[in-house]
């Protein structure tokens, strides 16, 4: 089989498209590259979502933290302390396990153009269930990051607001966020490039590879199983990750520039890459 | 255990639950909890040791030193950690056994990698094949405790390197002019300050070094997520002490256990923090100097 039949065979393998059987023998690395850069689908996928709703999460739980009245602190601080102080492994497993013992239900939503039913039974299968873990996890981590950018913001911004006569959702929306989003962003960047690295421990815990449709490392790993020779398919994968965090990088740090745009050049906050490991 | 035990069937309530939660199982399951607590204990100190080491051969003047410093400390960014610890467990485990073929077969006629194979022969086997199970567990144990010293190490690495880095100027070329040499300068000056800007990372570290302990499972080894996965599943009538599948309860256990972990790190680190900054030329021995004064 030539490389480019493998690509067509297997690029969209890990969505379950093209040809079914994976690879059993005669390995090429064309073959490796093509499907670990298939399952790499996934890992951008849950990436993403995660990291686009845990966004209005972690804000949500930042200003909760922040507040004063114990009725929005005590629930955001159970919330972030639950999810940064256990293993996310773990909370894979607890979920899955939860998930599975839910009565299967369908329900109809009507969406006004269209019906569409939504059942319980989706919570069991990765694409669901474990991003929903991960956006929960994610929105821990960077609400905690934005609760420290909220208690740094100067104490003179704030004072200039209420000097203008802002007040409210206004002061909320004019002062506090975007300087909030500027304080926190470094952080935040770190995070993403760390949220995109814990996207595959989801068919390392429990939830299963339906088909063999599995995220990169799943395939990776699948390699190292069947040829017993783990320095090709991990550095491949490596190589895939690299590239990924790289454009994280530079996405955020597009962002990044446009939040410090009205600051001077050189009292800028710069994203400094700090790894974080496991979570 | 007890010796209302000996017939499951008759007991209900709280007896069954004491016996349930007292079979020679579970007393194992109970004992996988020292293991967690054996990895951190040895992982923590070798870890350090290793970052130890790799941020001084990254300070060193000797250019391949240096560069063996810097590469150590890089080869973790950029890539997901699961990455490491399934890579490194095979490639250590092949180079062992790679070695011991080269030592005890010399003369062996085929080669070792045979397609997909990795064949060596018997006397190179790690563990030796006829070995008991117990072996075969601690030697999986200490390949995953190396695993976990070199990809912590390599974090250590980077946080040490950074804490030297953080040390005042000053101090050193005050060490200087007082005649000292630079191995003197870096034991007795550099090395007692760094401490103190070392432990935020460090401590920050322990934590996802907690957190991480449950991948021991993920490298074979019987861990607390083994015996809860293993203990929670579906019993049927079969077992002396029948249930449904109460994984999820398992699990939040596990969940508890890691969150009194984390809570308990959490003070203990404080109080060290607290310790390790008083009279030191920061902010936080500042602060500390005027609250007690």
């Amino acid at each position: 089989m030539s490389c480019w039949e493998t690509v067509q065979s297997y690029a969209f393998r890990s969505l379950g498209y093209g040809e079914r059987l994976l690879p059993r023998s005669d390995f090429t690395l064309c073959d490796q590259f093509t499907l670990i850069g298939s399952g790499m689908i996934w890992n951008i996928y849950f990436g993403i979502l995660a990291l686009f709703f845990g966004f209005f999460l972690s804000t949500a739980v930042a200003l909760g933290k922040f507040s004063t009245n114990p009725w929005f602190r005590k629930p955001a601080e159970i919330f972030v302390f639950v999810f940064r102080g256990s293993p996310l492994f773990i909370q894979f497993f607890l979920a899955y396990e939860t998930f599975v013992l839910l009565p299967k239900l369908g329900m109809d939503l009507n969406l006004g153009f269209t019906e569409i039913t939504v059942e319980t039974r989706w919570l069991t299968k990765a694409w669901l269930g474990a991003l929903i873990v991960l956006f929960l996890n994610t929105s821990a981590y960077a609400g905690e990051i934005f609760y420290g950018a909220l208690k740094s913001i100067p104490k003179g911004d704030i004072e200039a607001a209420d000097a203008y006569g802002l007040s409210g959702w206004k002061r909320f929306r004019r002062i506090i966020f975007p300087t909030m989003l500027r304080l926190g962003w470094p952080g935040y960047t770190n995070e993403a490039i760390f949220m995109f690295h814990a996207t595959t421990l989801v068919f390392f815990s429990s939830f299963p590879a339906w088909r063999q449709q599995g995220d990169a490392l799943y395939y990776a790993s699948y390699f190292a199983d069947k040829t017993f020779n783990p320095f090709v398919p991990y550095p491949i994968l490596a190589f895939y990750f690299i590239l990924l965090t790289l454009v994280v990088i530079g996405v955020y740090g597009a962002i990044n520039k446009r939040l410090n745009r009205h600051l001077p050049s050189n009292s800028r906050q710069k994203i400094k890459y700090r790894p974080k490991l496991i979570r | 255990m007890f010796s209302y035990c000996s017939d499951p069937s008759a007991i209900e309530g709280w007896a069954w639950i004491s016996c349930y939660l007292t079979t020679p199982k579970h007393l194992t399951a109970f004992s996988s909890v020292f293991t967690v607590l054996l990895l951190l204990a040895i992982t923590a100190p070798t870890a350090l040791l290793f970052g130890f080491a790799g941020a001084t051969a990254a300070r060193s003047h000797i250019a391949p030193l240096r560069w063996i410093g810097k590469g150590y400390t890089a080869i973790v960014r950029g890539v997901p950690d699961v990455a490491f610890f399934l890579f490194f467990v095979i490639a250590l485990d092949q180079g062992i056994e790679w070695l011991r073929h080269q030592v005890k077969c010399p003369d062996w006629p085929d080669a070792i990698r045979q397609g997909n194979d990795f064949v060596v022969c018997d006397a190179a086997k790690m563990p030796l094949s006829e070995a008991s199970a117990f072996v075969h567990q601690s030697y999986g144990f200490s390949i995953a405790v190396l695993t976990f010293a070199i990809v912590f190490g390599a974090f250590a690495a980077n946080v040490i390197y950074g804490a030297m880095r953080a040390v005042p100027r000053a101090q050193l070329e005050t060490a200087e002019a007082y005649g000292m040499s630079q191995r003197q300068t870096f034991w007795r000056i550099m090395v007692p300050q760094m401490w103190v800007y070392a432990l935020p990372g460090l401590s920050n570290l322990w934590m996802i070094l907690i957190k991480a302990t449950p991948l021991l499972f993920l490298l074979g080894v019987r861990d607390v997520v083994y015996w809860a996965k293993e203990l929670g599943g579906l019993k049927t009538d079969a077992f002396a002490y029948p249930h449904p599948d109460w994984r999820l309860w398992y699990f939040l256990g596990l969940l508890v256990f890691y969150l009194t972990l984390t809570k308990v790190s959490e003070i203990i680190l404080d109080r060290v923090m607290a310790r390790l900054t008083h009279g030191q030329a920061t902010a936080g021995g500042e602060s500390a100097r005027k609250a007690a004064s």
